[in-house]
């Protein structure tokens, strides 16, 4: 007998175990329809090579024994996700998403939804059949009602089940999809016009233009419990009363085609060059400085924090900042521990800080009974101080708000706090260092770097001029 | 070259550099640096960034990327984790790369966003349906969220395996010098497996489905025998100051953090105590905890009810309870003092 070879299609199904050129699926089964229909159409367009089918979970599991391209089998529910990556990282593949009812439109649907809207280019052919026919015929979400299945024995009732879902009508509310159509392969009129529509998903993507849904009613006789001719009546007669046919939208022509990506640096040239700055190296003598830094959030508390440690990279010692985050950021109160080491750092906590930063009250109320002897704790001037530090811990009050608002800027409280650590000299690095991280925390507002140096330098001035005795 | 960045900024940098093509991420703190980040640098070098509709969708995106050789990632933390397991198994099934980082906070449920290490387990024993293995990082500095990172992809394509950087809050959130990579990682070769979208990998196949029972068998063993190789191969681990230590702290993480400064303080004060860090949770770094074990007491310190003490146990065929466990749950650091308290007991 010659054997008409299918175009698309491989020659024979190995994947299956054995060199058959028969199909898996059921007599009267519209998939093989549908198969041939997408097979002869990617053949036609010589998009093979370039092609990858996401492969789904239900009847259509082993569409990766026929579909002669690249296959890729998702996870139920997954297929647009998946789809939608290899769109994102091929882009000049042809991406095409074959999934039944339960796949995209229960399980997957918020994935279905989600890609549609972000106008994935991908192609979906969408079969809907009315049931979960490969684990036997249990409901699915486009059953219609009254619709006996495996899980609506007494048949689906809307008040329990809800209604069939209709897919196309769903994705037209969205802005993105180029072309939205449902058909049918219940008869030869119909195969027609399902082929037609599978060639345009298709050609909307060799154009780049974007999201192209095909919604396909296709016959299940085996859990319809109907005779092939009788299931394809069914779908005619039944199905499409709630799924009519028709095209839902086609913007194909007007819309444009995906540009091909502008060249970029690498991550070398993106994170390189600036100014090269040495990785530290042990140094026992320096030891290890604890410091906290608490207030209010909007106080500059953690940039405070940052320009510390930046200081310490500068000259190669090692630092580390932790910040209090979360919910507590958004709580009002805002803290960050640095420690500064000439050896490699361990805990970034610092439960028990050798210098704490304290902007309000709660803040010295809660962290400095922890400053152990020989601590400093450098406090604004506007904390009111009930409880006297712990002995042998020396406190400093500093009008950083009073200052900062005298030098025109009310909100660098913490360049003034900055100042004061420099000349208390309690952090171990050098005030030239401290300024140049000083400097480079306003690098994205260069007009700030002289207003902040200059108030650094006053606040300097002011610490000589006020603690010298 | 140096920066100074979160951890989180460090996985990204790190991600970059090792040749990483897309992030497919959802925001979850302690773990949303890593997208923003990502969000911030993926498209400045031509990547791919994408925020996802939900990690289920991040995961099966890693999925995609890879089904066709292209390197790829995501980041979360516990309830997104748990989202992923299923995608990790099929990633592990497919045998596919892909790489996960997972910031942990504390459980179970929706718990609160500090710092915790109850997700051991899960990444170690993994939660995902099947037998199957990721491989699992341990860094303990930002300069190893970065330099892991790395180094999950190249283990990653080098056994066609997920990979999980475990990390937890402080990790993540915690800034620190960082050396920047000295160059980029070689591309991986994938068109013998991966379906590229080209005329040379037309005929390639990415599934994880084998009805026939005997080829599903064959499958798993395959895969286990691909573990024995990965366990005899990619140990990792660090002994910090074990030479002449009469006790060995076990500790991974953050707490190797915390026990690094007990080990300091104590050495100041004549105790012989040092620290033995695992930087691969799986493979376990049985030979290395077998050496460092040999002769001294062992003290286990985690953030979580010694899920990492049962691994320690384990590998030594011991009984758990047989090791002193220092802990804390819920999103409280254990304390220098604390290790220290519990060293001096234990000399």
């Amino acid at each position: 007998m010659a054997v008409i070879k299918a175009k698309g299609f491989y020659d024979t199904f190995d994947r299956s175990g054995t060199p058959t050129r028969d199909t898996h699926y059921c007599p009267g089964c519209g998939h093989g329809i549908i198969h041939k229909l997408l097979c002869e159409a990617m053949a036609d367009m010589g998009i093979q090579d370039r092609t990858v089918i996401v492969n789904p979970i239900g009847c259509a599991v082993f569409g990766y024994y026929y579909w002669d391209v690249g296959n890729v089998g998702a996870a139920h529910g997954r297929a647009q996700s998946v789809a939608t990556a290899i769109n994102r990282t091929r882009p000049d593949s042809i991406v095409i998403s074959y999934q039944g009812d339960g796949d995209l439109a229960a399980i997957g649907f918020n994935a279905t939804f989600q890609a549609a809207n972000r106008g994935e280019h991908v192609a979906t052919f969408f079969v809907n059949n009315s049931t979960y026919g490969m684990t036997g015929g249990q409901m699915a979400p486009t059953t219609l009602l009254g619709q006996k299945t495996k899980t609506t024995p007494f048949g689906r009732a809307a008040d329990h089940e809800g209604y069939p879902l209709c897919v196309c009508e769903a994705l037209n509310q969205l802005k993105a999809p180029v072309y939205i159509a449902r058909v049918s392969v219940a008869d030869t009129k119909r195969i027609m016009e399902a082929k037609k529509a599978i060639r345009k998903a298709l050609e909307i993507q060799v154009q780049k233009k974007g999201f192209a849904f095909v919604e396909i009613l296709s016959p299940c006789p085996t859990n319809l419990g109907l005779d092939p001719l009788k299931a394809a009546q069914w779908e005619i007669e039944q199905s499409e009363q709630i799924f009519p046919l028709g095209t839902f939208r086609d913007i194909s022509a007007e819309a444009e085609s995906r540009k091909d990506p502008e060249p970029k640096p690498t991550p070398s040239e993106f994170f390189g060059g600036g100014t090269d700055v040495k990785a530290p190296e042990p140094d026992y003598a320096f030891g290890t400085k604890h410091i906290k830094i608490a207030g209010f959030g909007g106080q500059g508390i953690l940039s405070l924090g940052l320009a510390i440690a930046e200081a310490a990279r500068y000259s190669a010692r090692y630092s580390s900042w932790f910040p209090s985050y979360g919910p507590e950021q958004r709580g009002g109160s805002s803290s960050c521990n640095v420690i500064v080491s000439g050896t490699p750092i361990g805990s970034p906590d610092a439960p028990q800080p050798d210098v704490l930063v304290c902007m309000n009250r709660p803040s010295y109320d809660r962290f400095a009974k922890d400053v152990p002897k020989g601590g400093v704790i450098l406090c604004d001037a506007t904390v009111e101080i009930t409880e006297q530090p712990p002995e042998g811990v020396k406190l400093f009050m500093m009008p950083s708000l009073k200052l900062a608002t005298e030098f025109g800027v009310p909100k660098a409280t913490n360049t003034v706090m900055l100042a004061a650590l420099a000349h208390l000299g309690v952090t171990g690095l050098a005030t030239e260092q401290l300024l140049n991280a000083l400097d480079d925390s306003f690098k994205k507002k260069p007009k700030l770097i002289p207003i902040n140096r200059d108030i650094f330098q006053k606040a300097y001035a002011w610490c000589e001029a006020n603690w010298k005795a | 070259m140096t920066k100074f960045v979160k951890g989180n900024e460090a996985v990204v940098i790190g991600a970059l550099y090792a040749g990483c093509d897309a992030f497919f991420g959802y925001p979850i703190t302690p773990a949303s640096e890593v997208a923003q980040m990502a969000a911030l640098y993926f498209p400045s070098v031509g990547k791919e960034f994408l925020q996802a509709e939900c990690e289920t969708s991040s995961i099966n995106m890693v999925y995609g990327a890879a089904s066709t050789g292209k390197l790829s990632m995501t980041a979360t933390s516990g309830p997104g984790m748990s989202l992923m397991q299923e995608g990790i198994s099929y990633l592990a099934g497919a045998e596919l790369p892909g790489v996960i980082v997972t910031v942990q906070r504390a459980g179970p449920g929706l718990g609160n966003v500090y710092p915790e290490q109850g997700d051991y387990n899960q990444a170690v024993k993994g939660g995902g349906h099947g037998n199957y293995h990721c491989l699992v990082l341990a860094p303990g500095n930002v300069q190893e969220m970065c330099d892991l990172t790395m180094k999950a992809f190249e283990l990653s394509f080098k056994y066609r395996n997920p990979v999980i950087v475990i990390a937890d809050a402080v990790l993540g959130q915690m800034m620190e010098t960082l050396r920047l990579p000295e160059k980029e990682s070689p591309r991986p070769d994938t068109s013998a497996w991966a379906a590229e979208g080209n005329a040379k990998t037309r005929g390639n196949l990415i599934t994880s489905i084998f009805l026939n029972a005997p080829q599903q068998e064959e499958h798993n063993i395959h895969l286990q025998a691909k573990y024995r190789k990965i366990e005899a191969a990619e140990q990792m681990a660090e002994c910090y100051r074990t030479d002449d230590a009469e006790i060995v702290l076990c500790a991974y993480g953050t707490s190797s953090r915390i026990c690094r400064s007990a080990v300091d303080a104590l050495r100041e004060g004549g105790v012989k105590v040092g620290m033995f860090r695992p930087q691969t949770l799986y493979p376990f770094p049985e030979k290395a905890l077998a050496e460092v074990a040999e002769g001294r007491k062992l003290m286990v310190v985690e953030m979580s009810a010694g899920q990492f003490r049962d691994d320690i146990a384990l590998h030594l065929g011991r009984r758990a309870e047989t090791i002193p466990l220092v802990n804390r749950m819920g999103g409280i650091l254990v304390t220098v003092e604390q290790v220290i308290d519990a060293v001096k007991g234990l000399a």
